[in-house]
């Protein structure tokens, strides 16, 4: 065994650069692939941001300025629709958590056969078109929509299609699954001993949910907060087909500047301050100690 | 579990998260029940008349929404099965592999398509195939969902793997199976429900998007071609459509389902 060592080790590296080139053989097409439909796309509108527009809407690639970024800073409206599209992510988030808790609260401390069946049930709205049940929120809240119907007996309110309301309807709608699964995941591992040695201490029930519940669920509050957060601040289709003239939000903006307004160099850097603001997201998210999305 | 003490208190508060409960899945069903019962109606308005078939007799004469219907099924399926294999051969290398050069690039390559926002990509996979000078088409459409759908694929085929005993594996190459063998005979059957997971993901997906399908079609896919009906106004085709699309998700969920639960 003494005199083949170096014999050994060489083998062992022989058998690692095999590895090594096994592993990257088998990563190779996707790599290529995401390197050239992922990767460069995104590089080149990082560069496109800074060329200037010309007379088609399409950039030029001369004459590079700083332009299109300055004005996501100093143009009124792009300045208000951003923050708008901020609030509304945030407040987004929020209902989906003030909502998604307390129900996936109540799935988790079911028996087990009940929380599968209570599970499917959330599964089914998650993997149904997006489009679909925005849709159908756009003939509930219409002129003779069902909700309509709903508000005129009751006079609180008429129809609210087109406005920011129908807006918060559907994205909350559209997102909850998002909040509601991480959460469920997170309550279900709860150690509930934990909790009742809280309540043996003589914390009141509330006391024991705060001090107790809340911070071991923290996790999957930060997850599901993400991930309705991240669609929320890009979303589109919601604010396009129930809201408004009045409602537009960044995603709608960015989509006018490339296939309304043709202002492309504007568009780019749109996207990019989109991307950035998700990848700071991320990134927390990561930092709160997540192992996956 | 937690109602261990059952004070009133305690009794009361589960009595109102039951009722929230019920109200959170009536929200959710609700829309969907709507939008399935009145594409069974005679009328053209929101008015019960008469159970009628009308609508989907209307939808399957309409051949537009067929063309739309055909592009949509032969998009998810090619972007499907491309994505798929590339997908589980990344989460091979990843799992599998424990250095080789370039990985951990390609790790944060293949997470930045699910988190990247729908209109960043959209808008960059436009800007990309045009200053190519691609003509925009049913290819171009094609490419861009197997840009997003590997990330997917591999995601899910990743959990499975990384639930799997290596052991199994070593065992094989122990006796003196070959790698392509082994792959073949142990680990692809033990991962094939994260394979088939990954898959149907991958094709919802595709069905669904019009984000990204909306700014690099060339003819429409089946959600671009109702985005648009959408928009220019509420009519009960729309509903049969709608109806259509979601008996198909429903399907995909609870096949998925069967496949976790048949390991």
């Amino acid at each position: 065994m003494t005199t083949d060592g170096p014999v050994t080790a060489e083998l062992e590296a022989a058998a690692d650069r095999a590895e090594s080139r096994r592993g990257l053989f088998l990563a190779l097409p996707s790599y290529i692939y995401l390197l050239f439909l992922f990767a460069l796309p995104l590089l080149i509108i990082g560069v496109y941001s800074f060329a200037s527009r010309s007379r088609t809407g399409m950039p030029k690639l001369e004459g590079w300025n700083l332009d299109s970024i300055t004005k996501l800073f100093t143009d009124d409206l792009i300045r208000s629709i951003f923050a708008r599209s901020l609030i509304v992510a945030v407040l987004t988030t929020v209902f989906c958590l003030l909502v998604g808790y307390p129900f996936a609260y109540y799935i988790a401390t079911r028996s087990e056969k009940m929380r599968n069946i209570l599970l499917v049930f959330v599964m089914i709205p998650f993997w149904t078109n997006f489009l679909v049940r925005t849709y159908a929120w756009r003939v509930l809240l219409g002129e003779d929509g069902l909700i309509t119907a709903l508000g005129r007996f009751l006079n609180l309110w008429d129809s609210m299609l087109f406005t920011l309301p129908a807006v918060y309807i559907g994205l909350v709608y559209g997102f909850l699954p998002f909040m509601v699964l991480p959460l469920y995941a997170s309550i279900e591992r709860l150690d509930w001993s934990l909790v009742e040695a809280a309540r043996d201490l003589y914390a009141s029930g509330w006391v024991a949910f705060r001090k107790v519940t809340l911070p071991l669920t923290k996790q999957g509050i930060i997850a599901g907060s993400i991930l309705v957060f991240i669609p929320s601040l890009g979303a589109y289709v919601t604010p396009d087909i129930l809201g408004g003239a009045k409602t537009t939000l960044i995603g709608n903006y960015v989509v006018n500047q490339f296939l309304t307004a043709r202002n492309w160099p504007l568009g780019s850097s749109l996207s990019m301050a989109i991307m950035m603001v998700m990848l700071v997201a991320t990134v927390f998210y990561f930092r709160s100690g997540a192992k996956t999305l | 579990m937690t109602t261990r003490n059952g004070s009133a208190l305690t009794r009361r508060l589960d009595r109102i998260l039951k009722g929230h409960a019920w109200f959170v899945y009536l929200f959710f069903y609700l829309p969907i029940l709507v939008l399935i019962v009145f594409s069974f109606n005679e009328s053209r308005f929101f008015t019960w008349e008469a159970l009628s078939l009308r609508w989907y007799r209307q939808m399957f004469a309409n051949d537009n929404l067929m063309a739309a219907l055909w592009a949509s099924l032969q998009v998810a399926a090619i972007s499907t099965v491309i994505s798929t294999v590339l997908g589980t051969a990344a989460a091979l290398a990843l799992e599998r592999y424990k250095r080789w050069l370039g990985k951990r690039t390609f790790d944060a390559l293949l997470y930045l398509p699910v988190i990247i926002p729908d209109v960043t990509m959209a808008a960059m996979l436009l800007v990309f195939f045009t200053s190519l000078g691609q003509q925009l088409s049913i290819t171009t459409i094609v490419l861009s969902h197997i840009a997003f759908n590997i990330s997917f694929v591999s995601i899910v085929v990743r959990a499975r793997l990384a639930n799997l005993d290596p052991a199994l594996e070593e065992a094989a190459a122990d006796l003196y199976a070959g790698r392509w063998q082994a792959f073949r005979r142990i680990t692809l059957p033990l991962i094939m429900p994260g394979v088939l997971g990954g898959a149907l993901l991958a094709l919802t997906l595709s069905l669904d998007d019009v984000v990204i399908t909306q700014f690099v079609k060339g003819p429409d896919t089946l959600p671009t071609f109702v985005f648009g009906l959408i928009k220019r106004g509420v009519t009960p085709e729309i509903n049969a459509v709608s109806t259509l699309m979601l008996t198909a998700s429903v399907v995909l969920v609870l096949s998925s389902l069967a496949l976790q639960r048949r390991n």
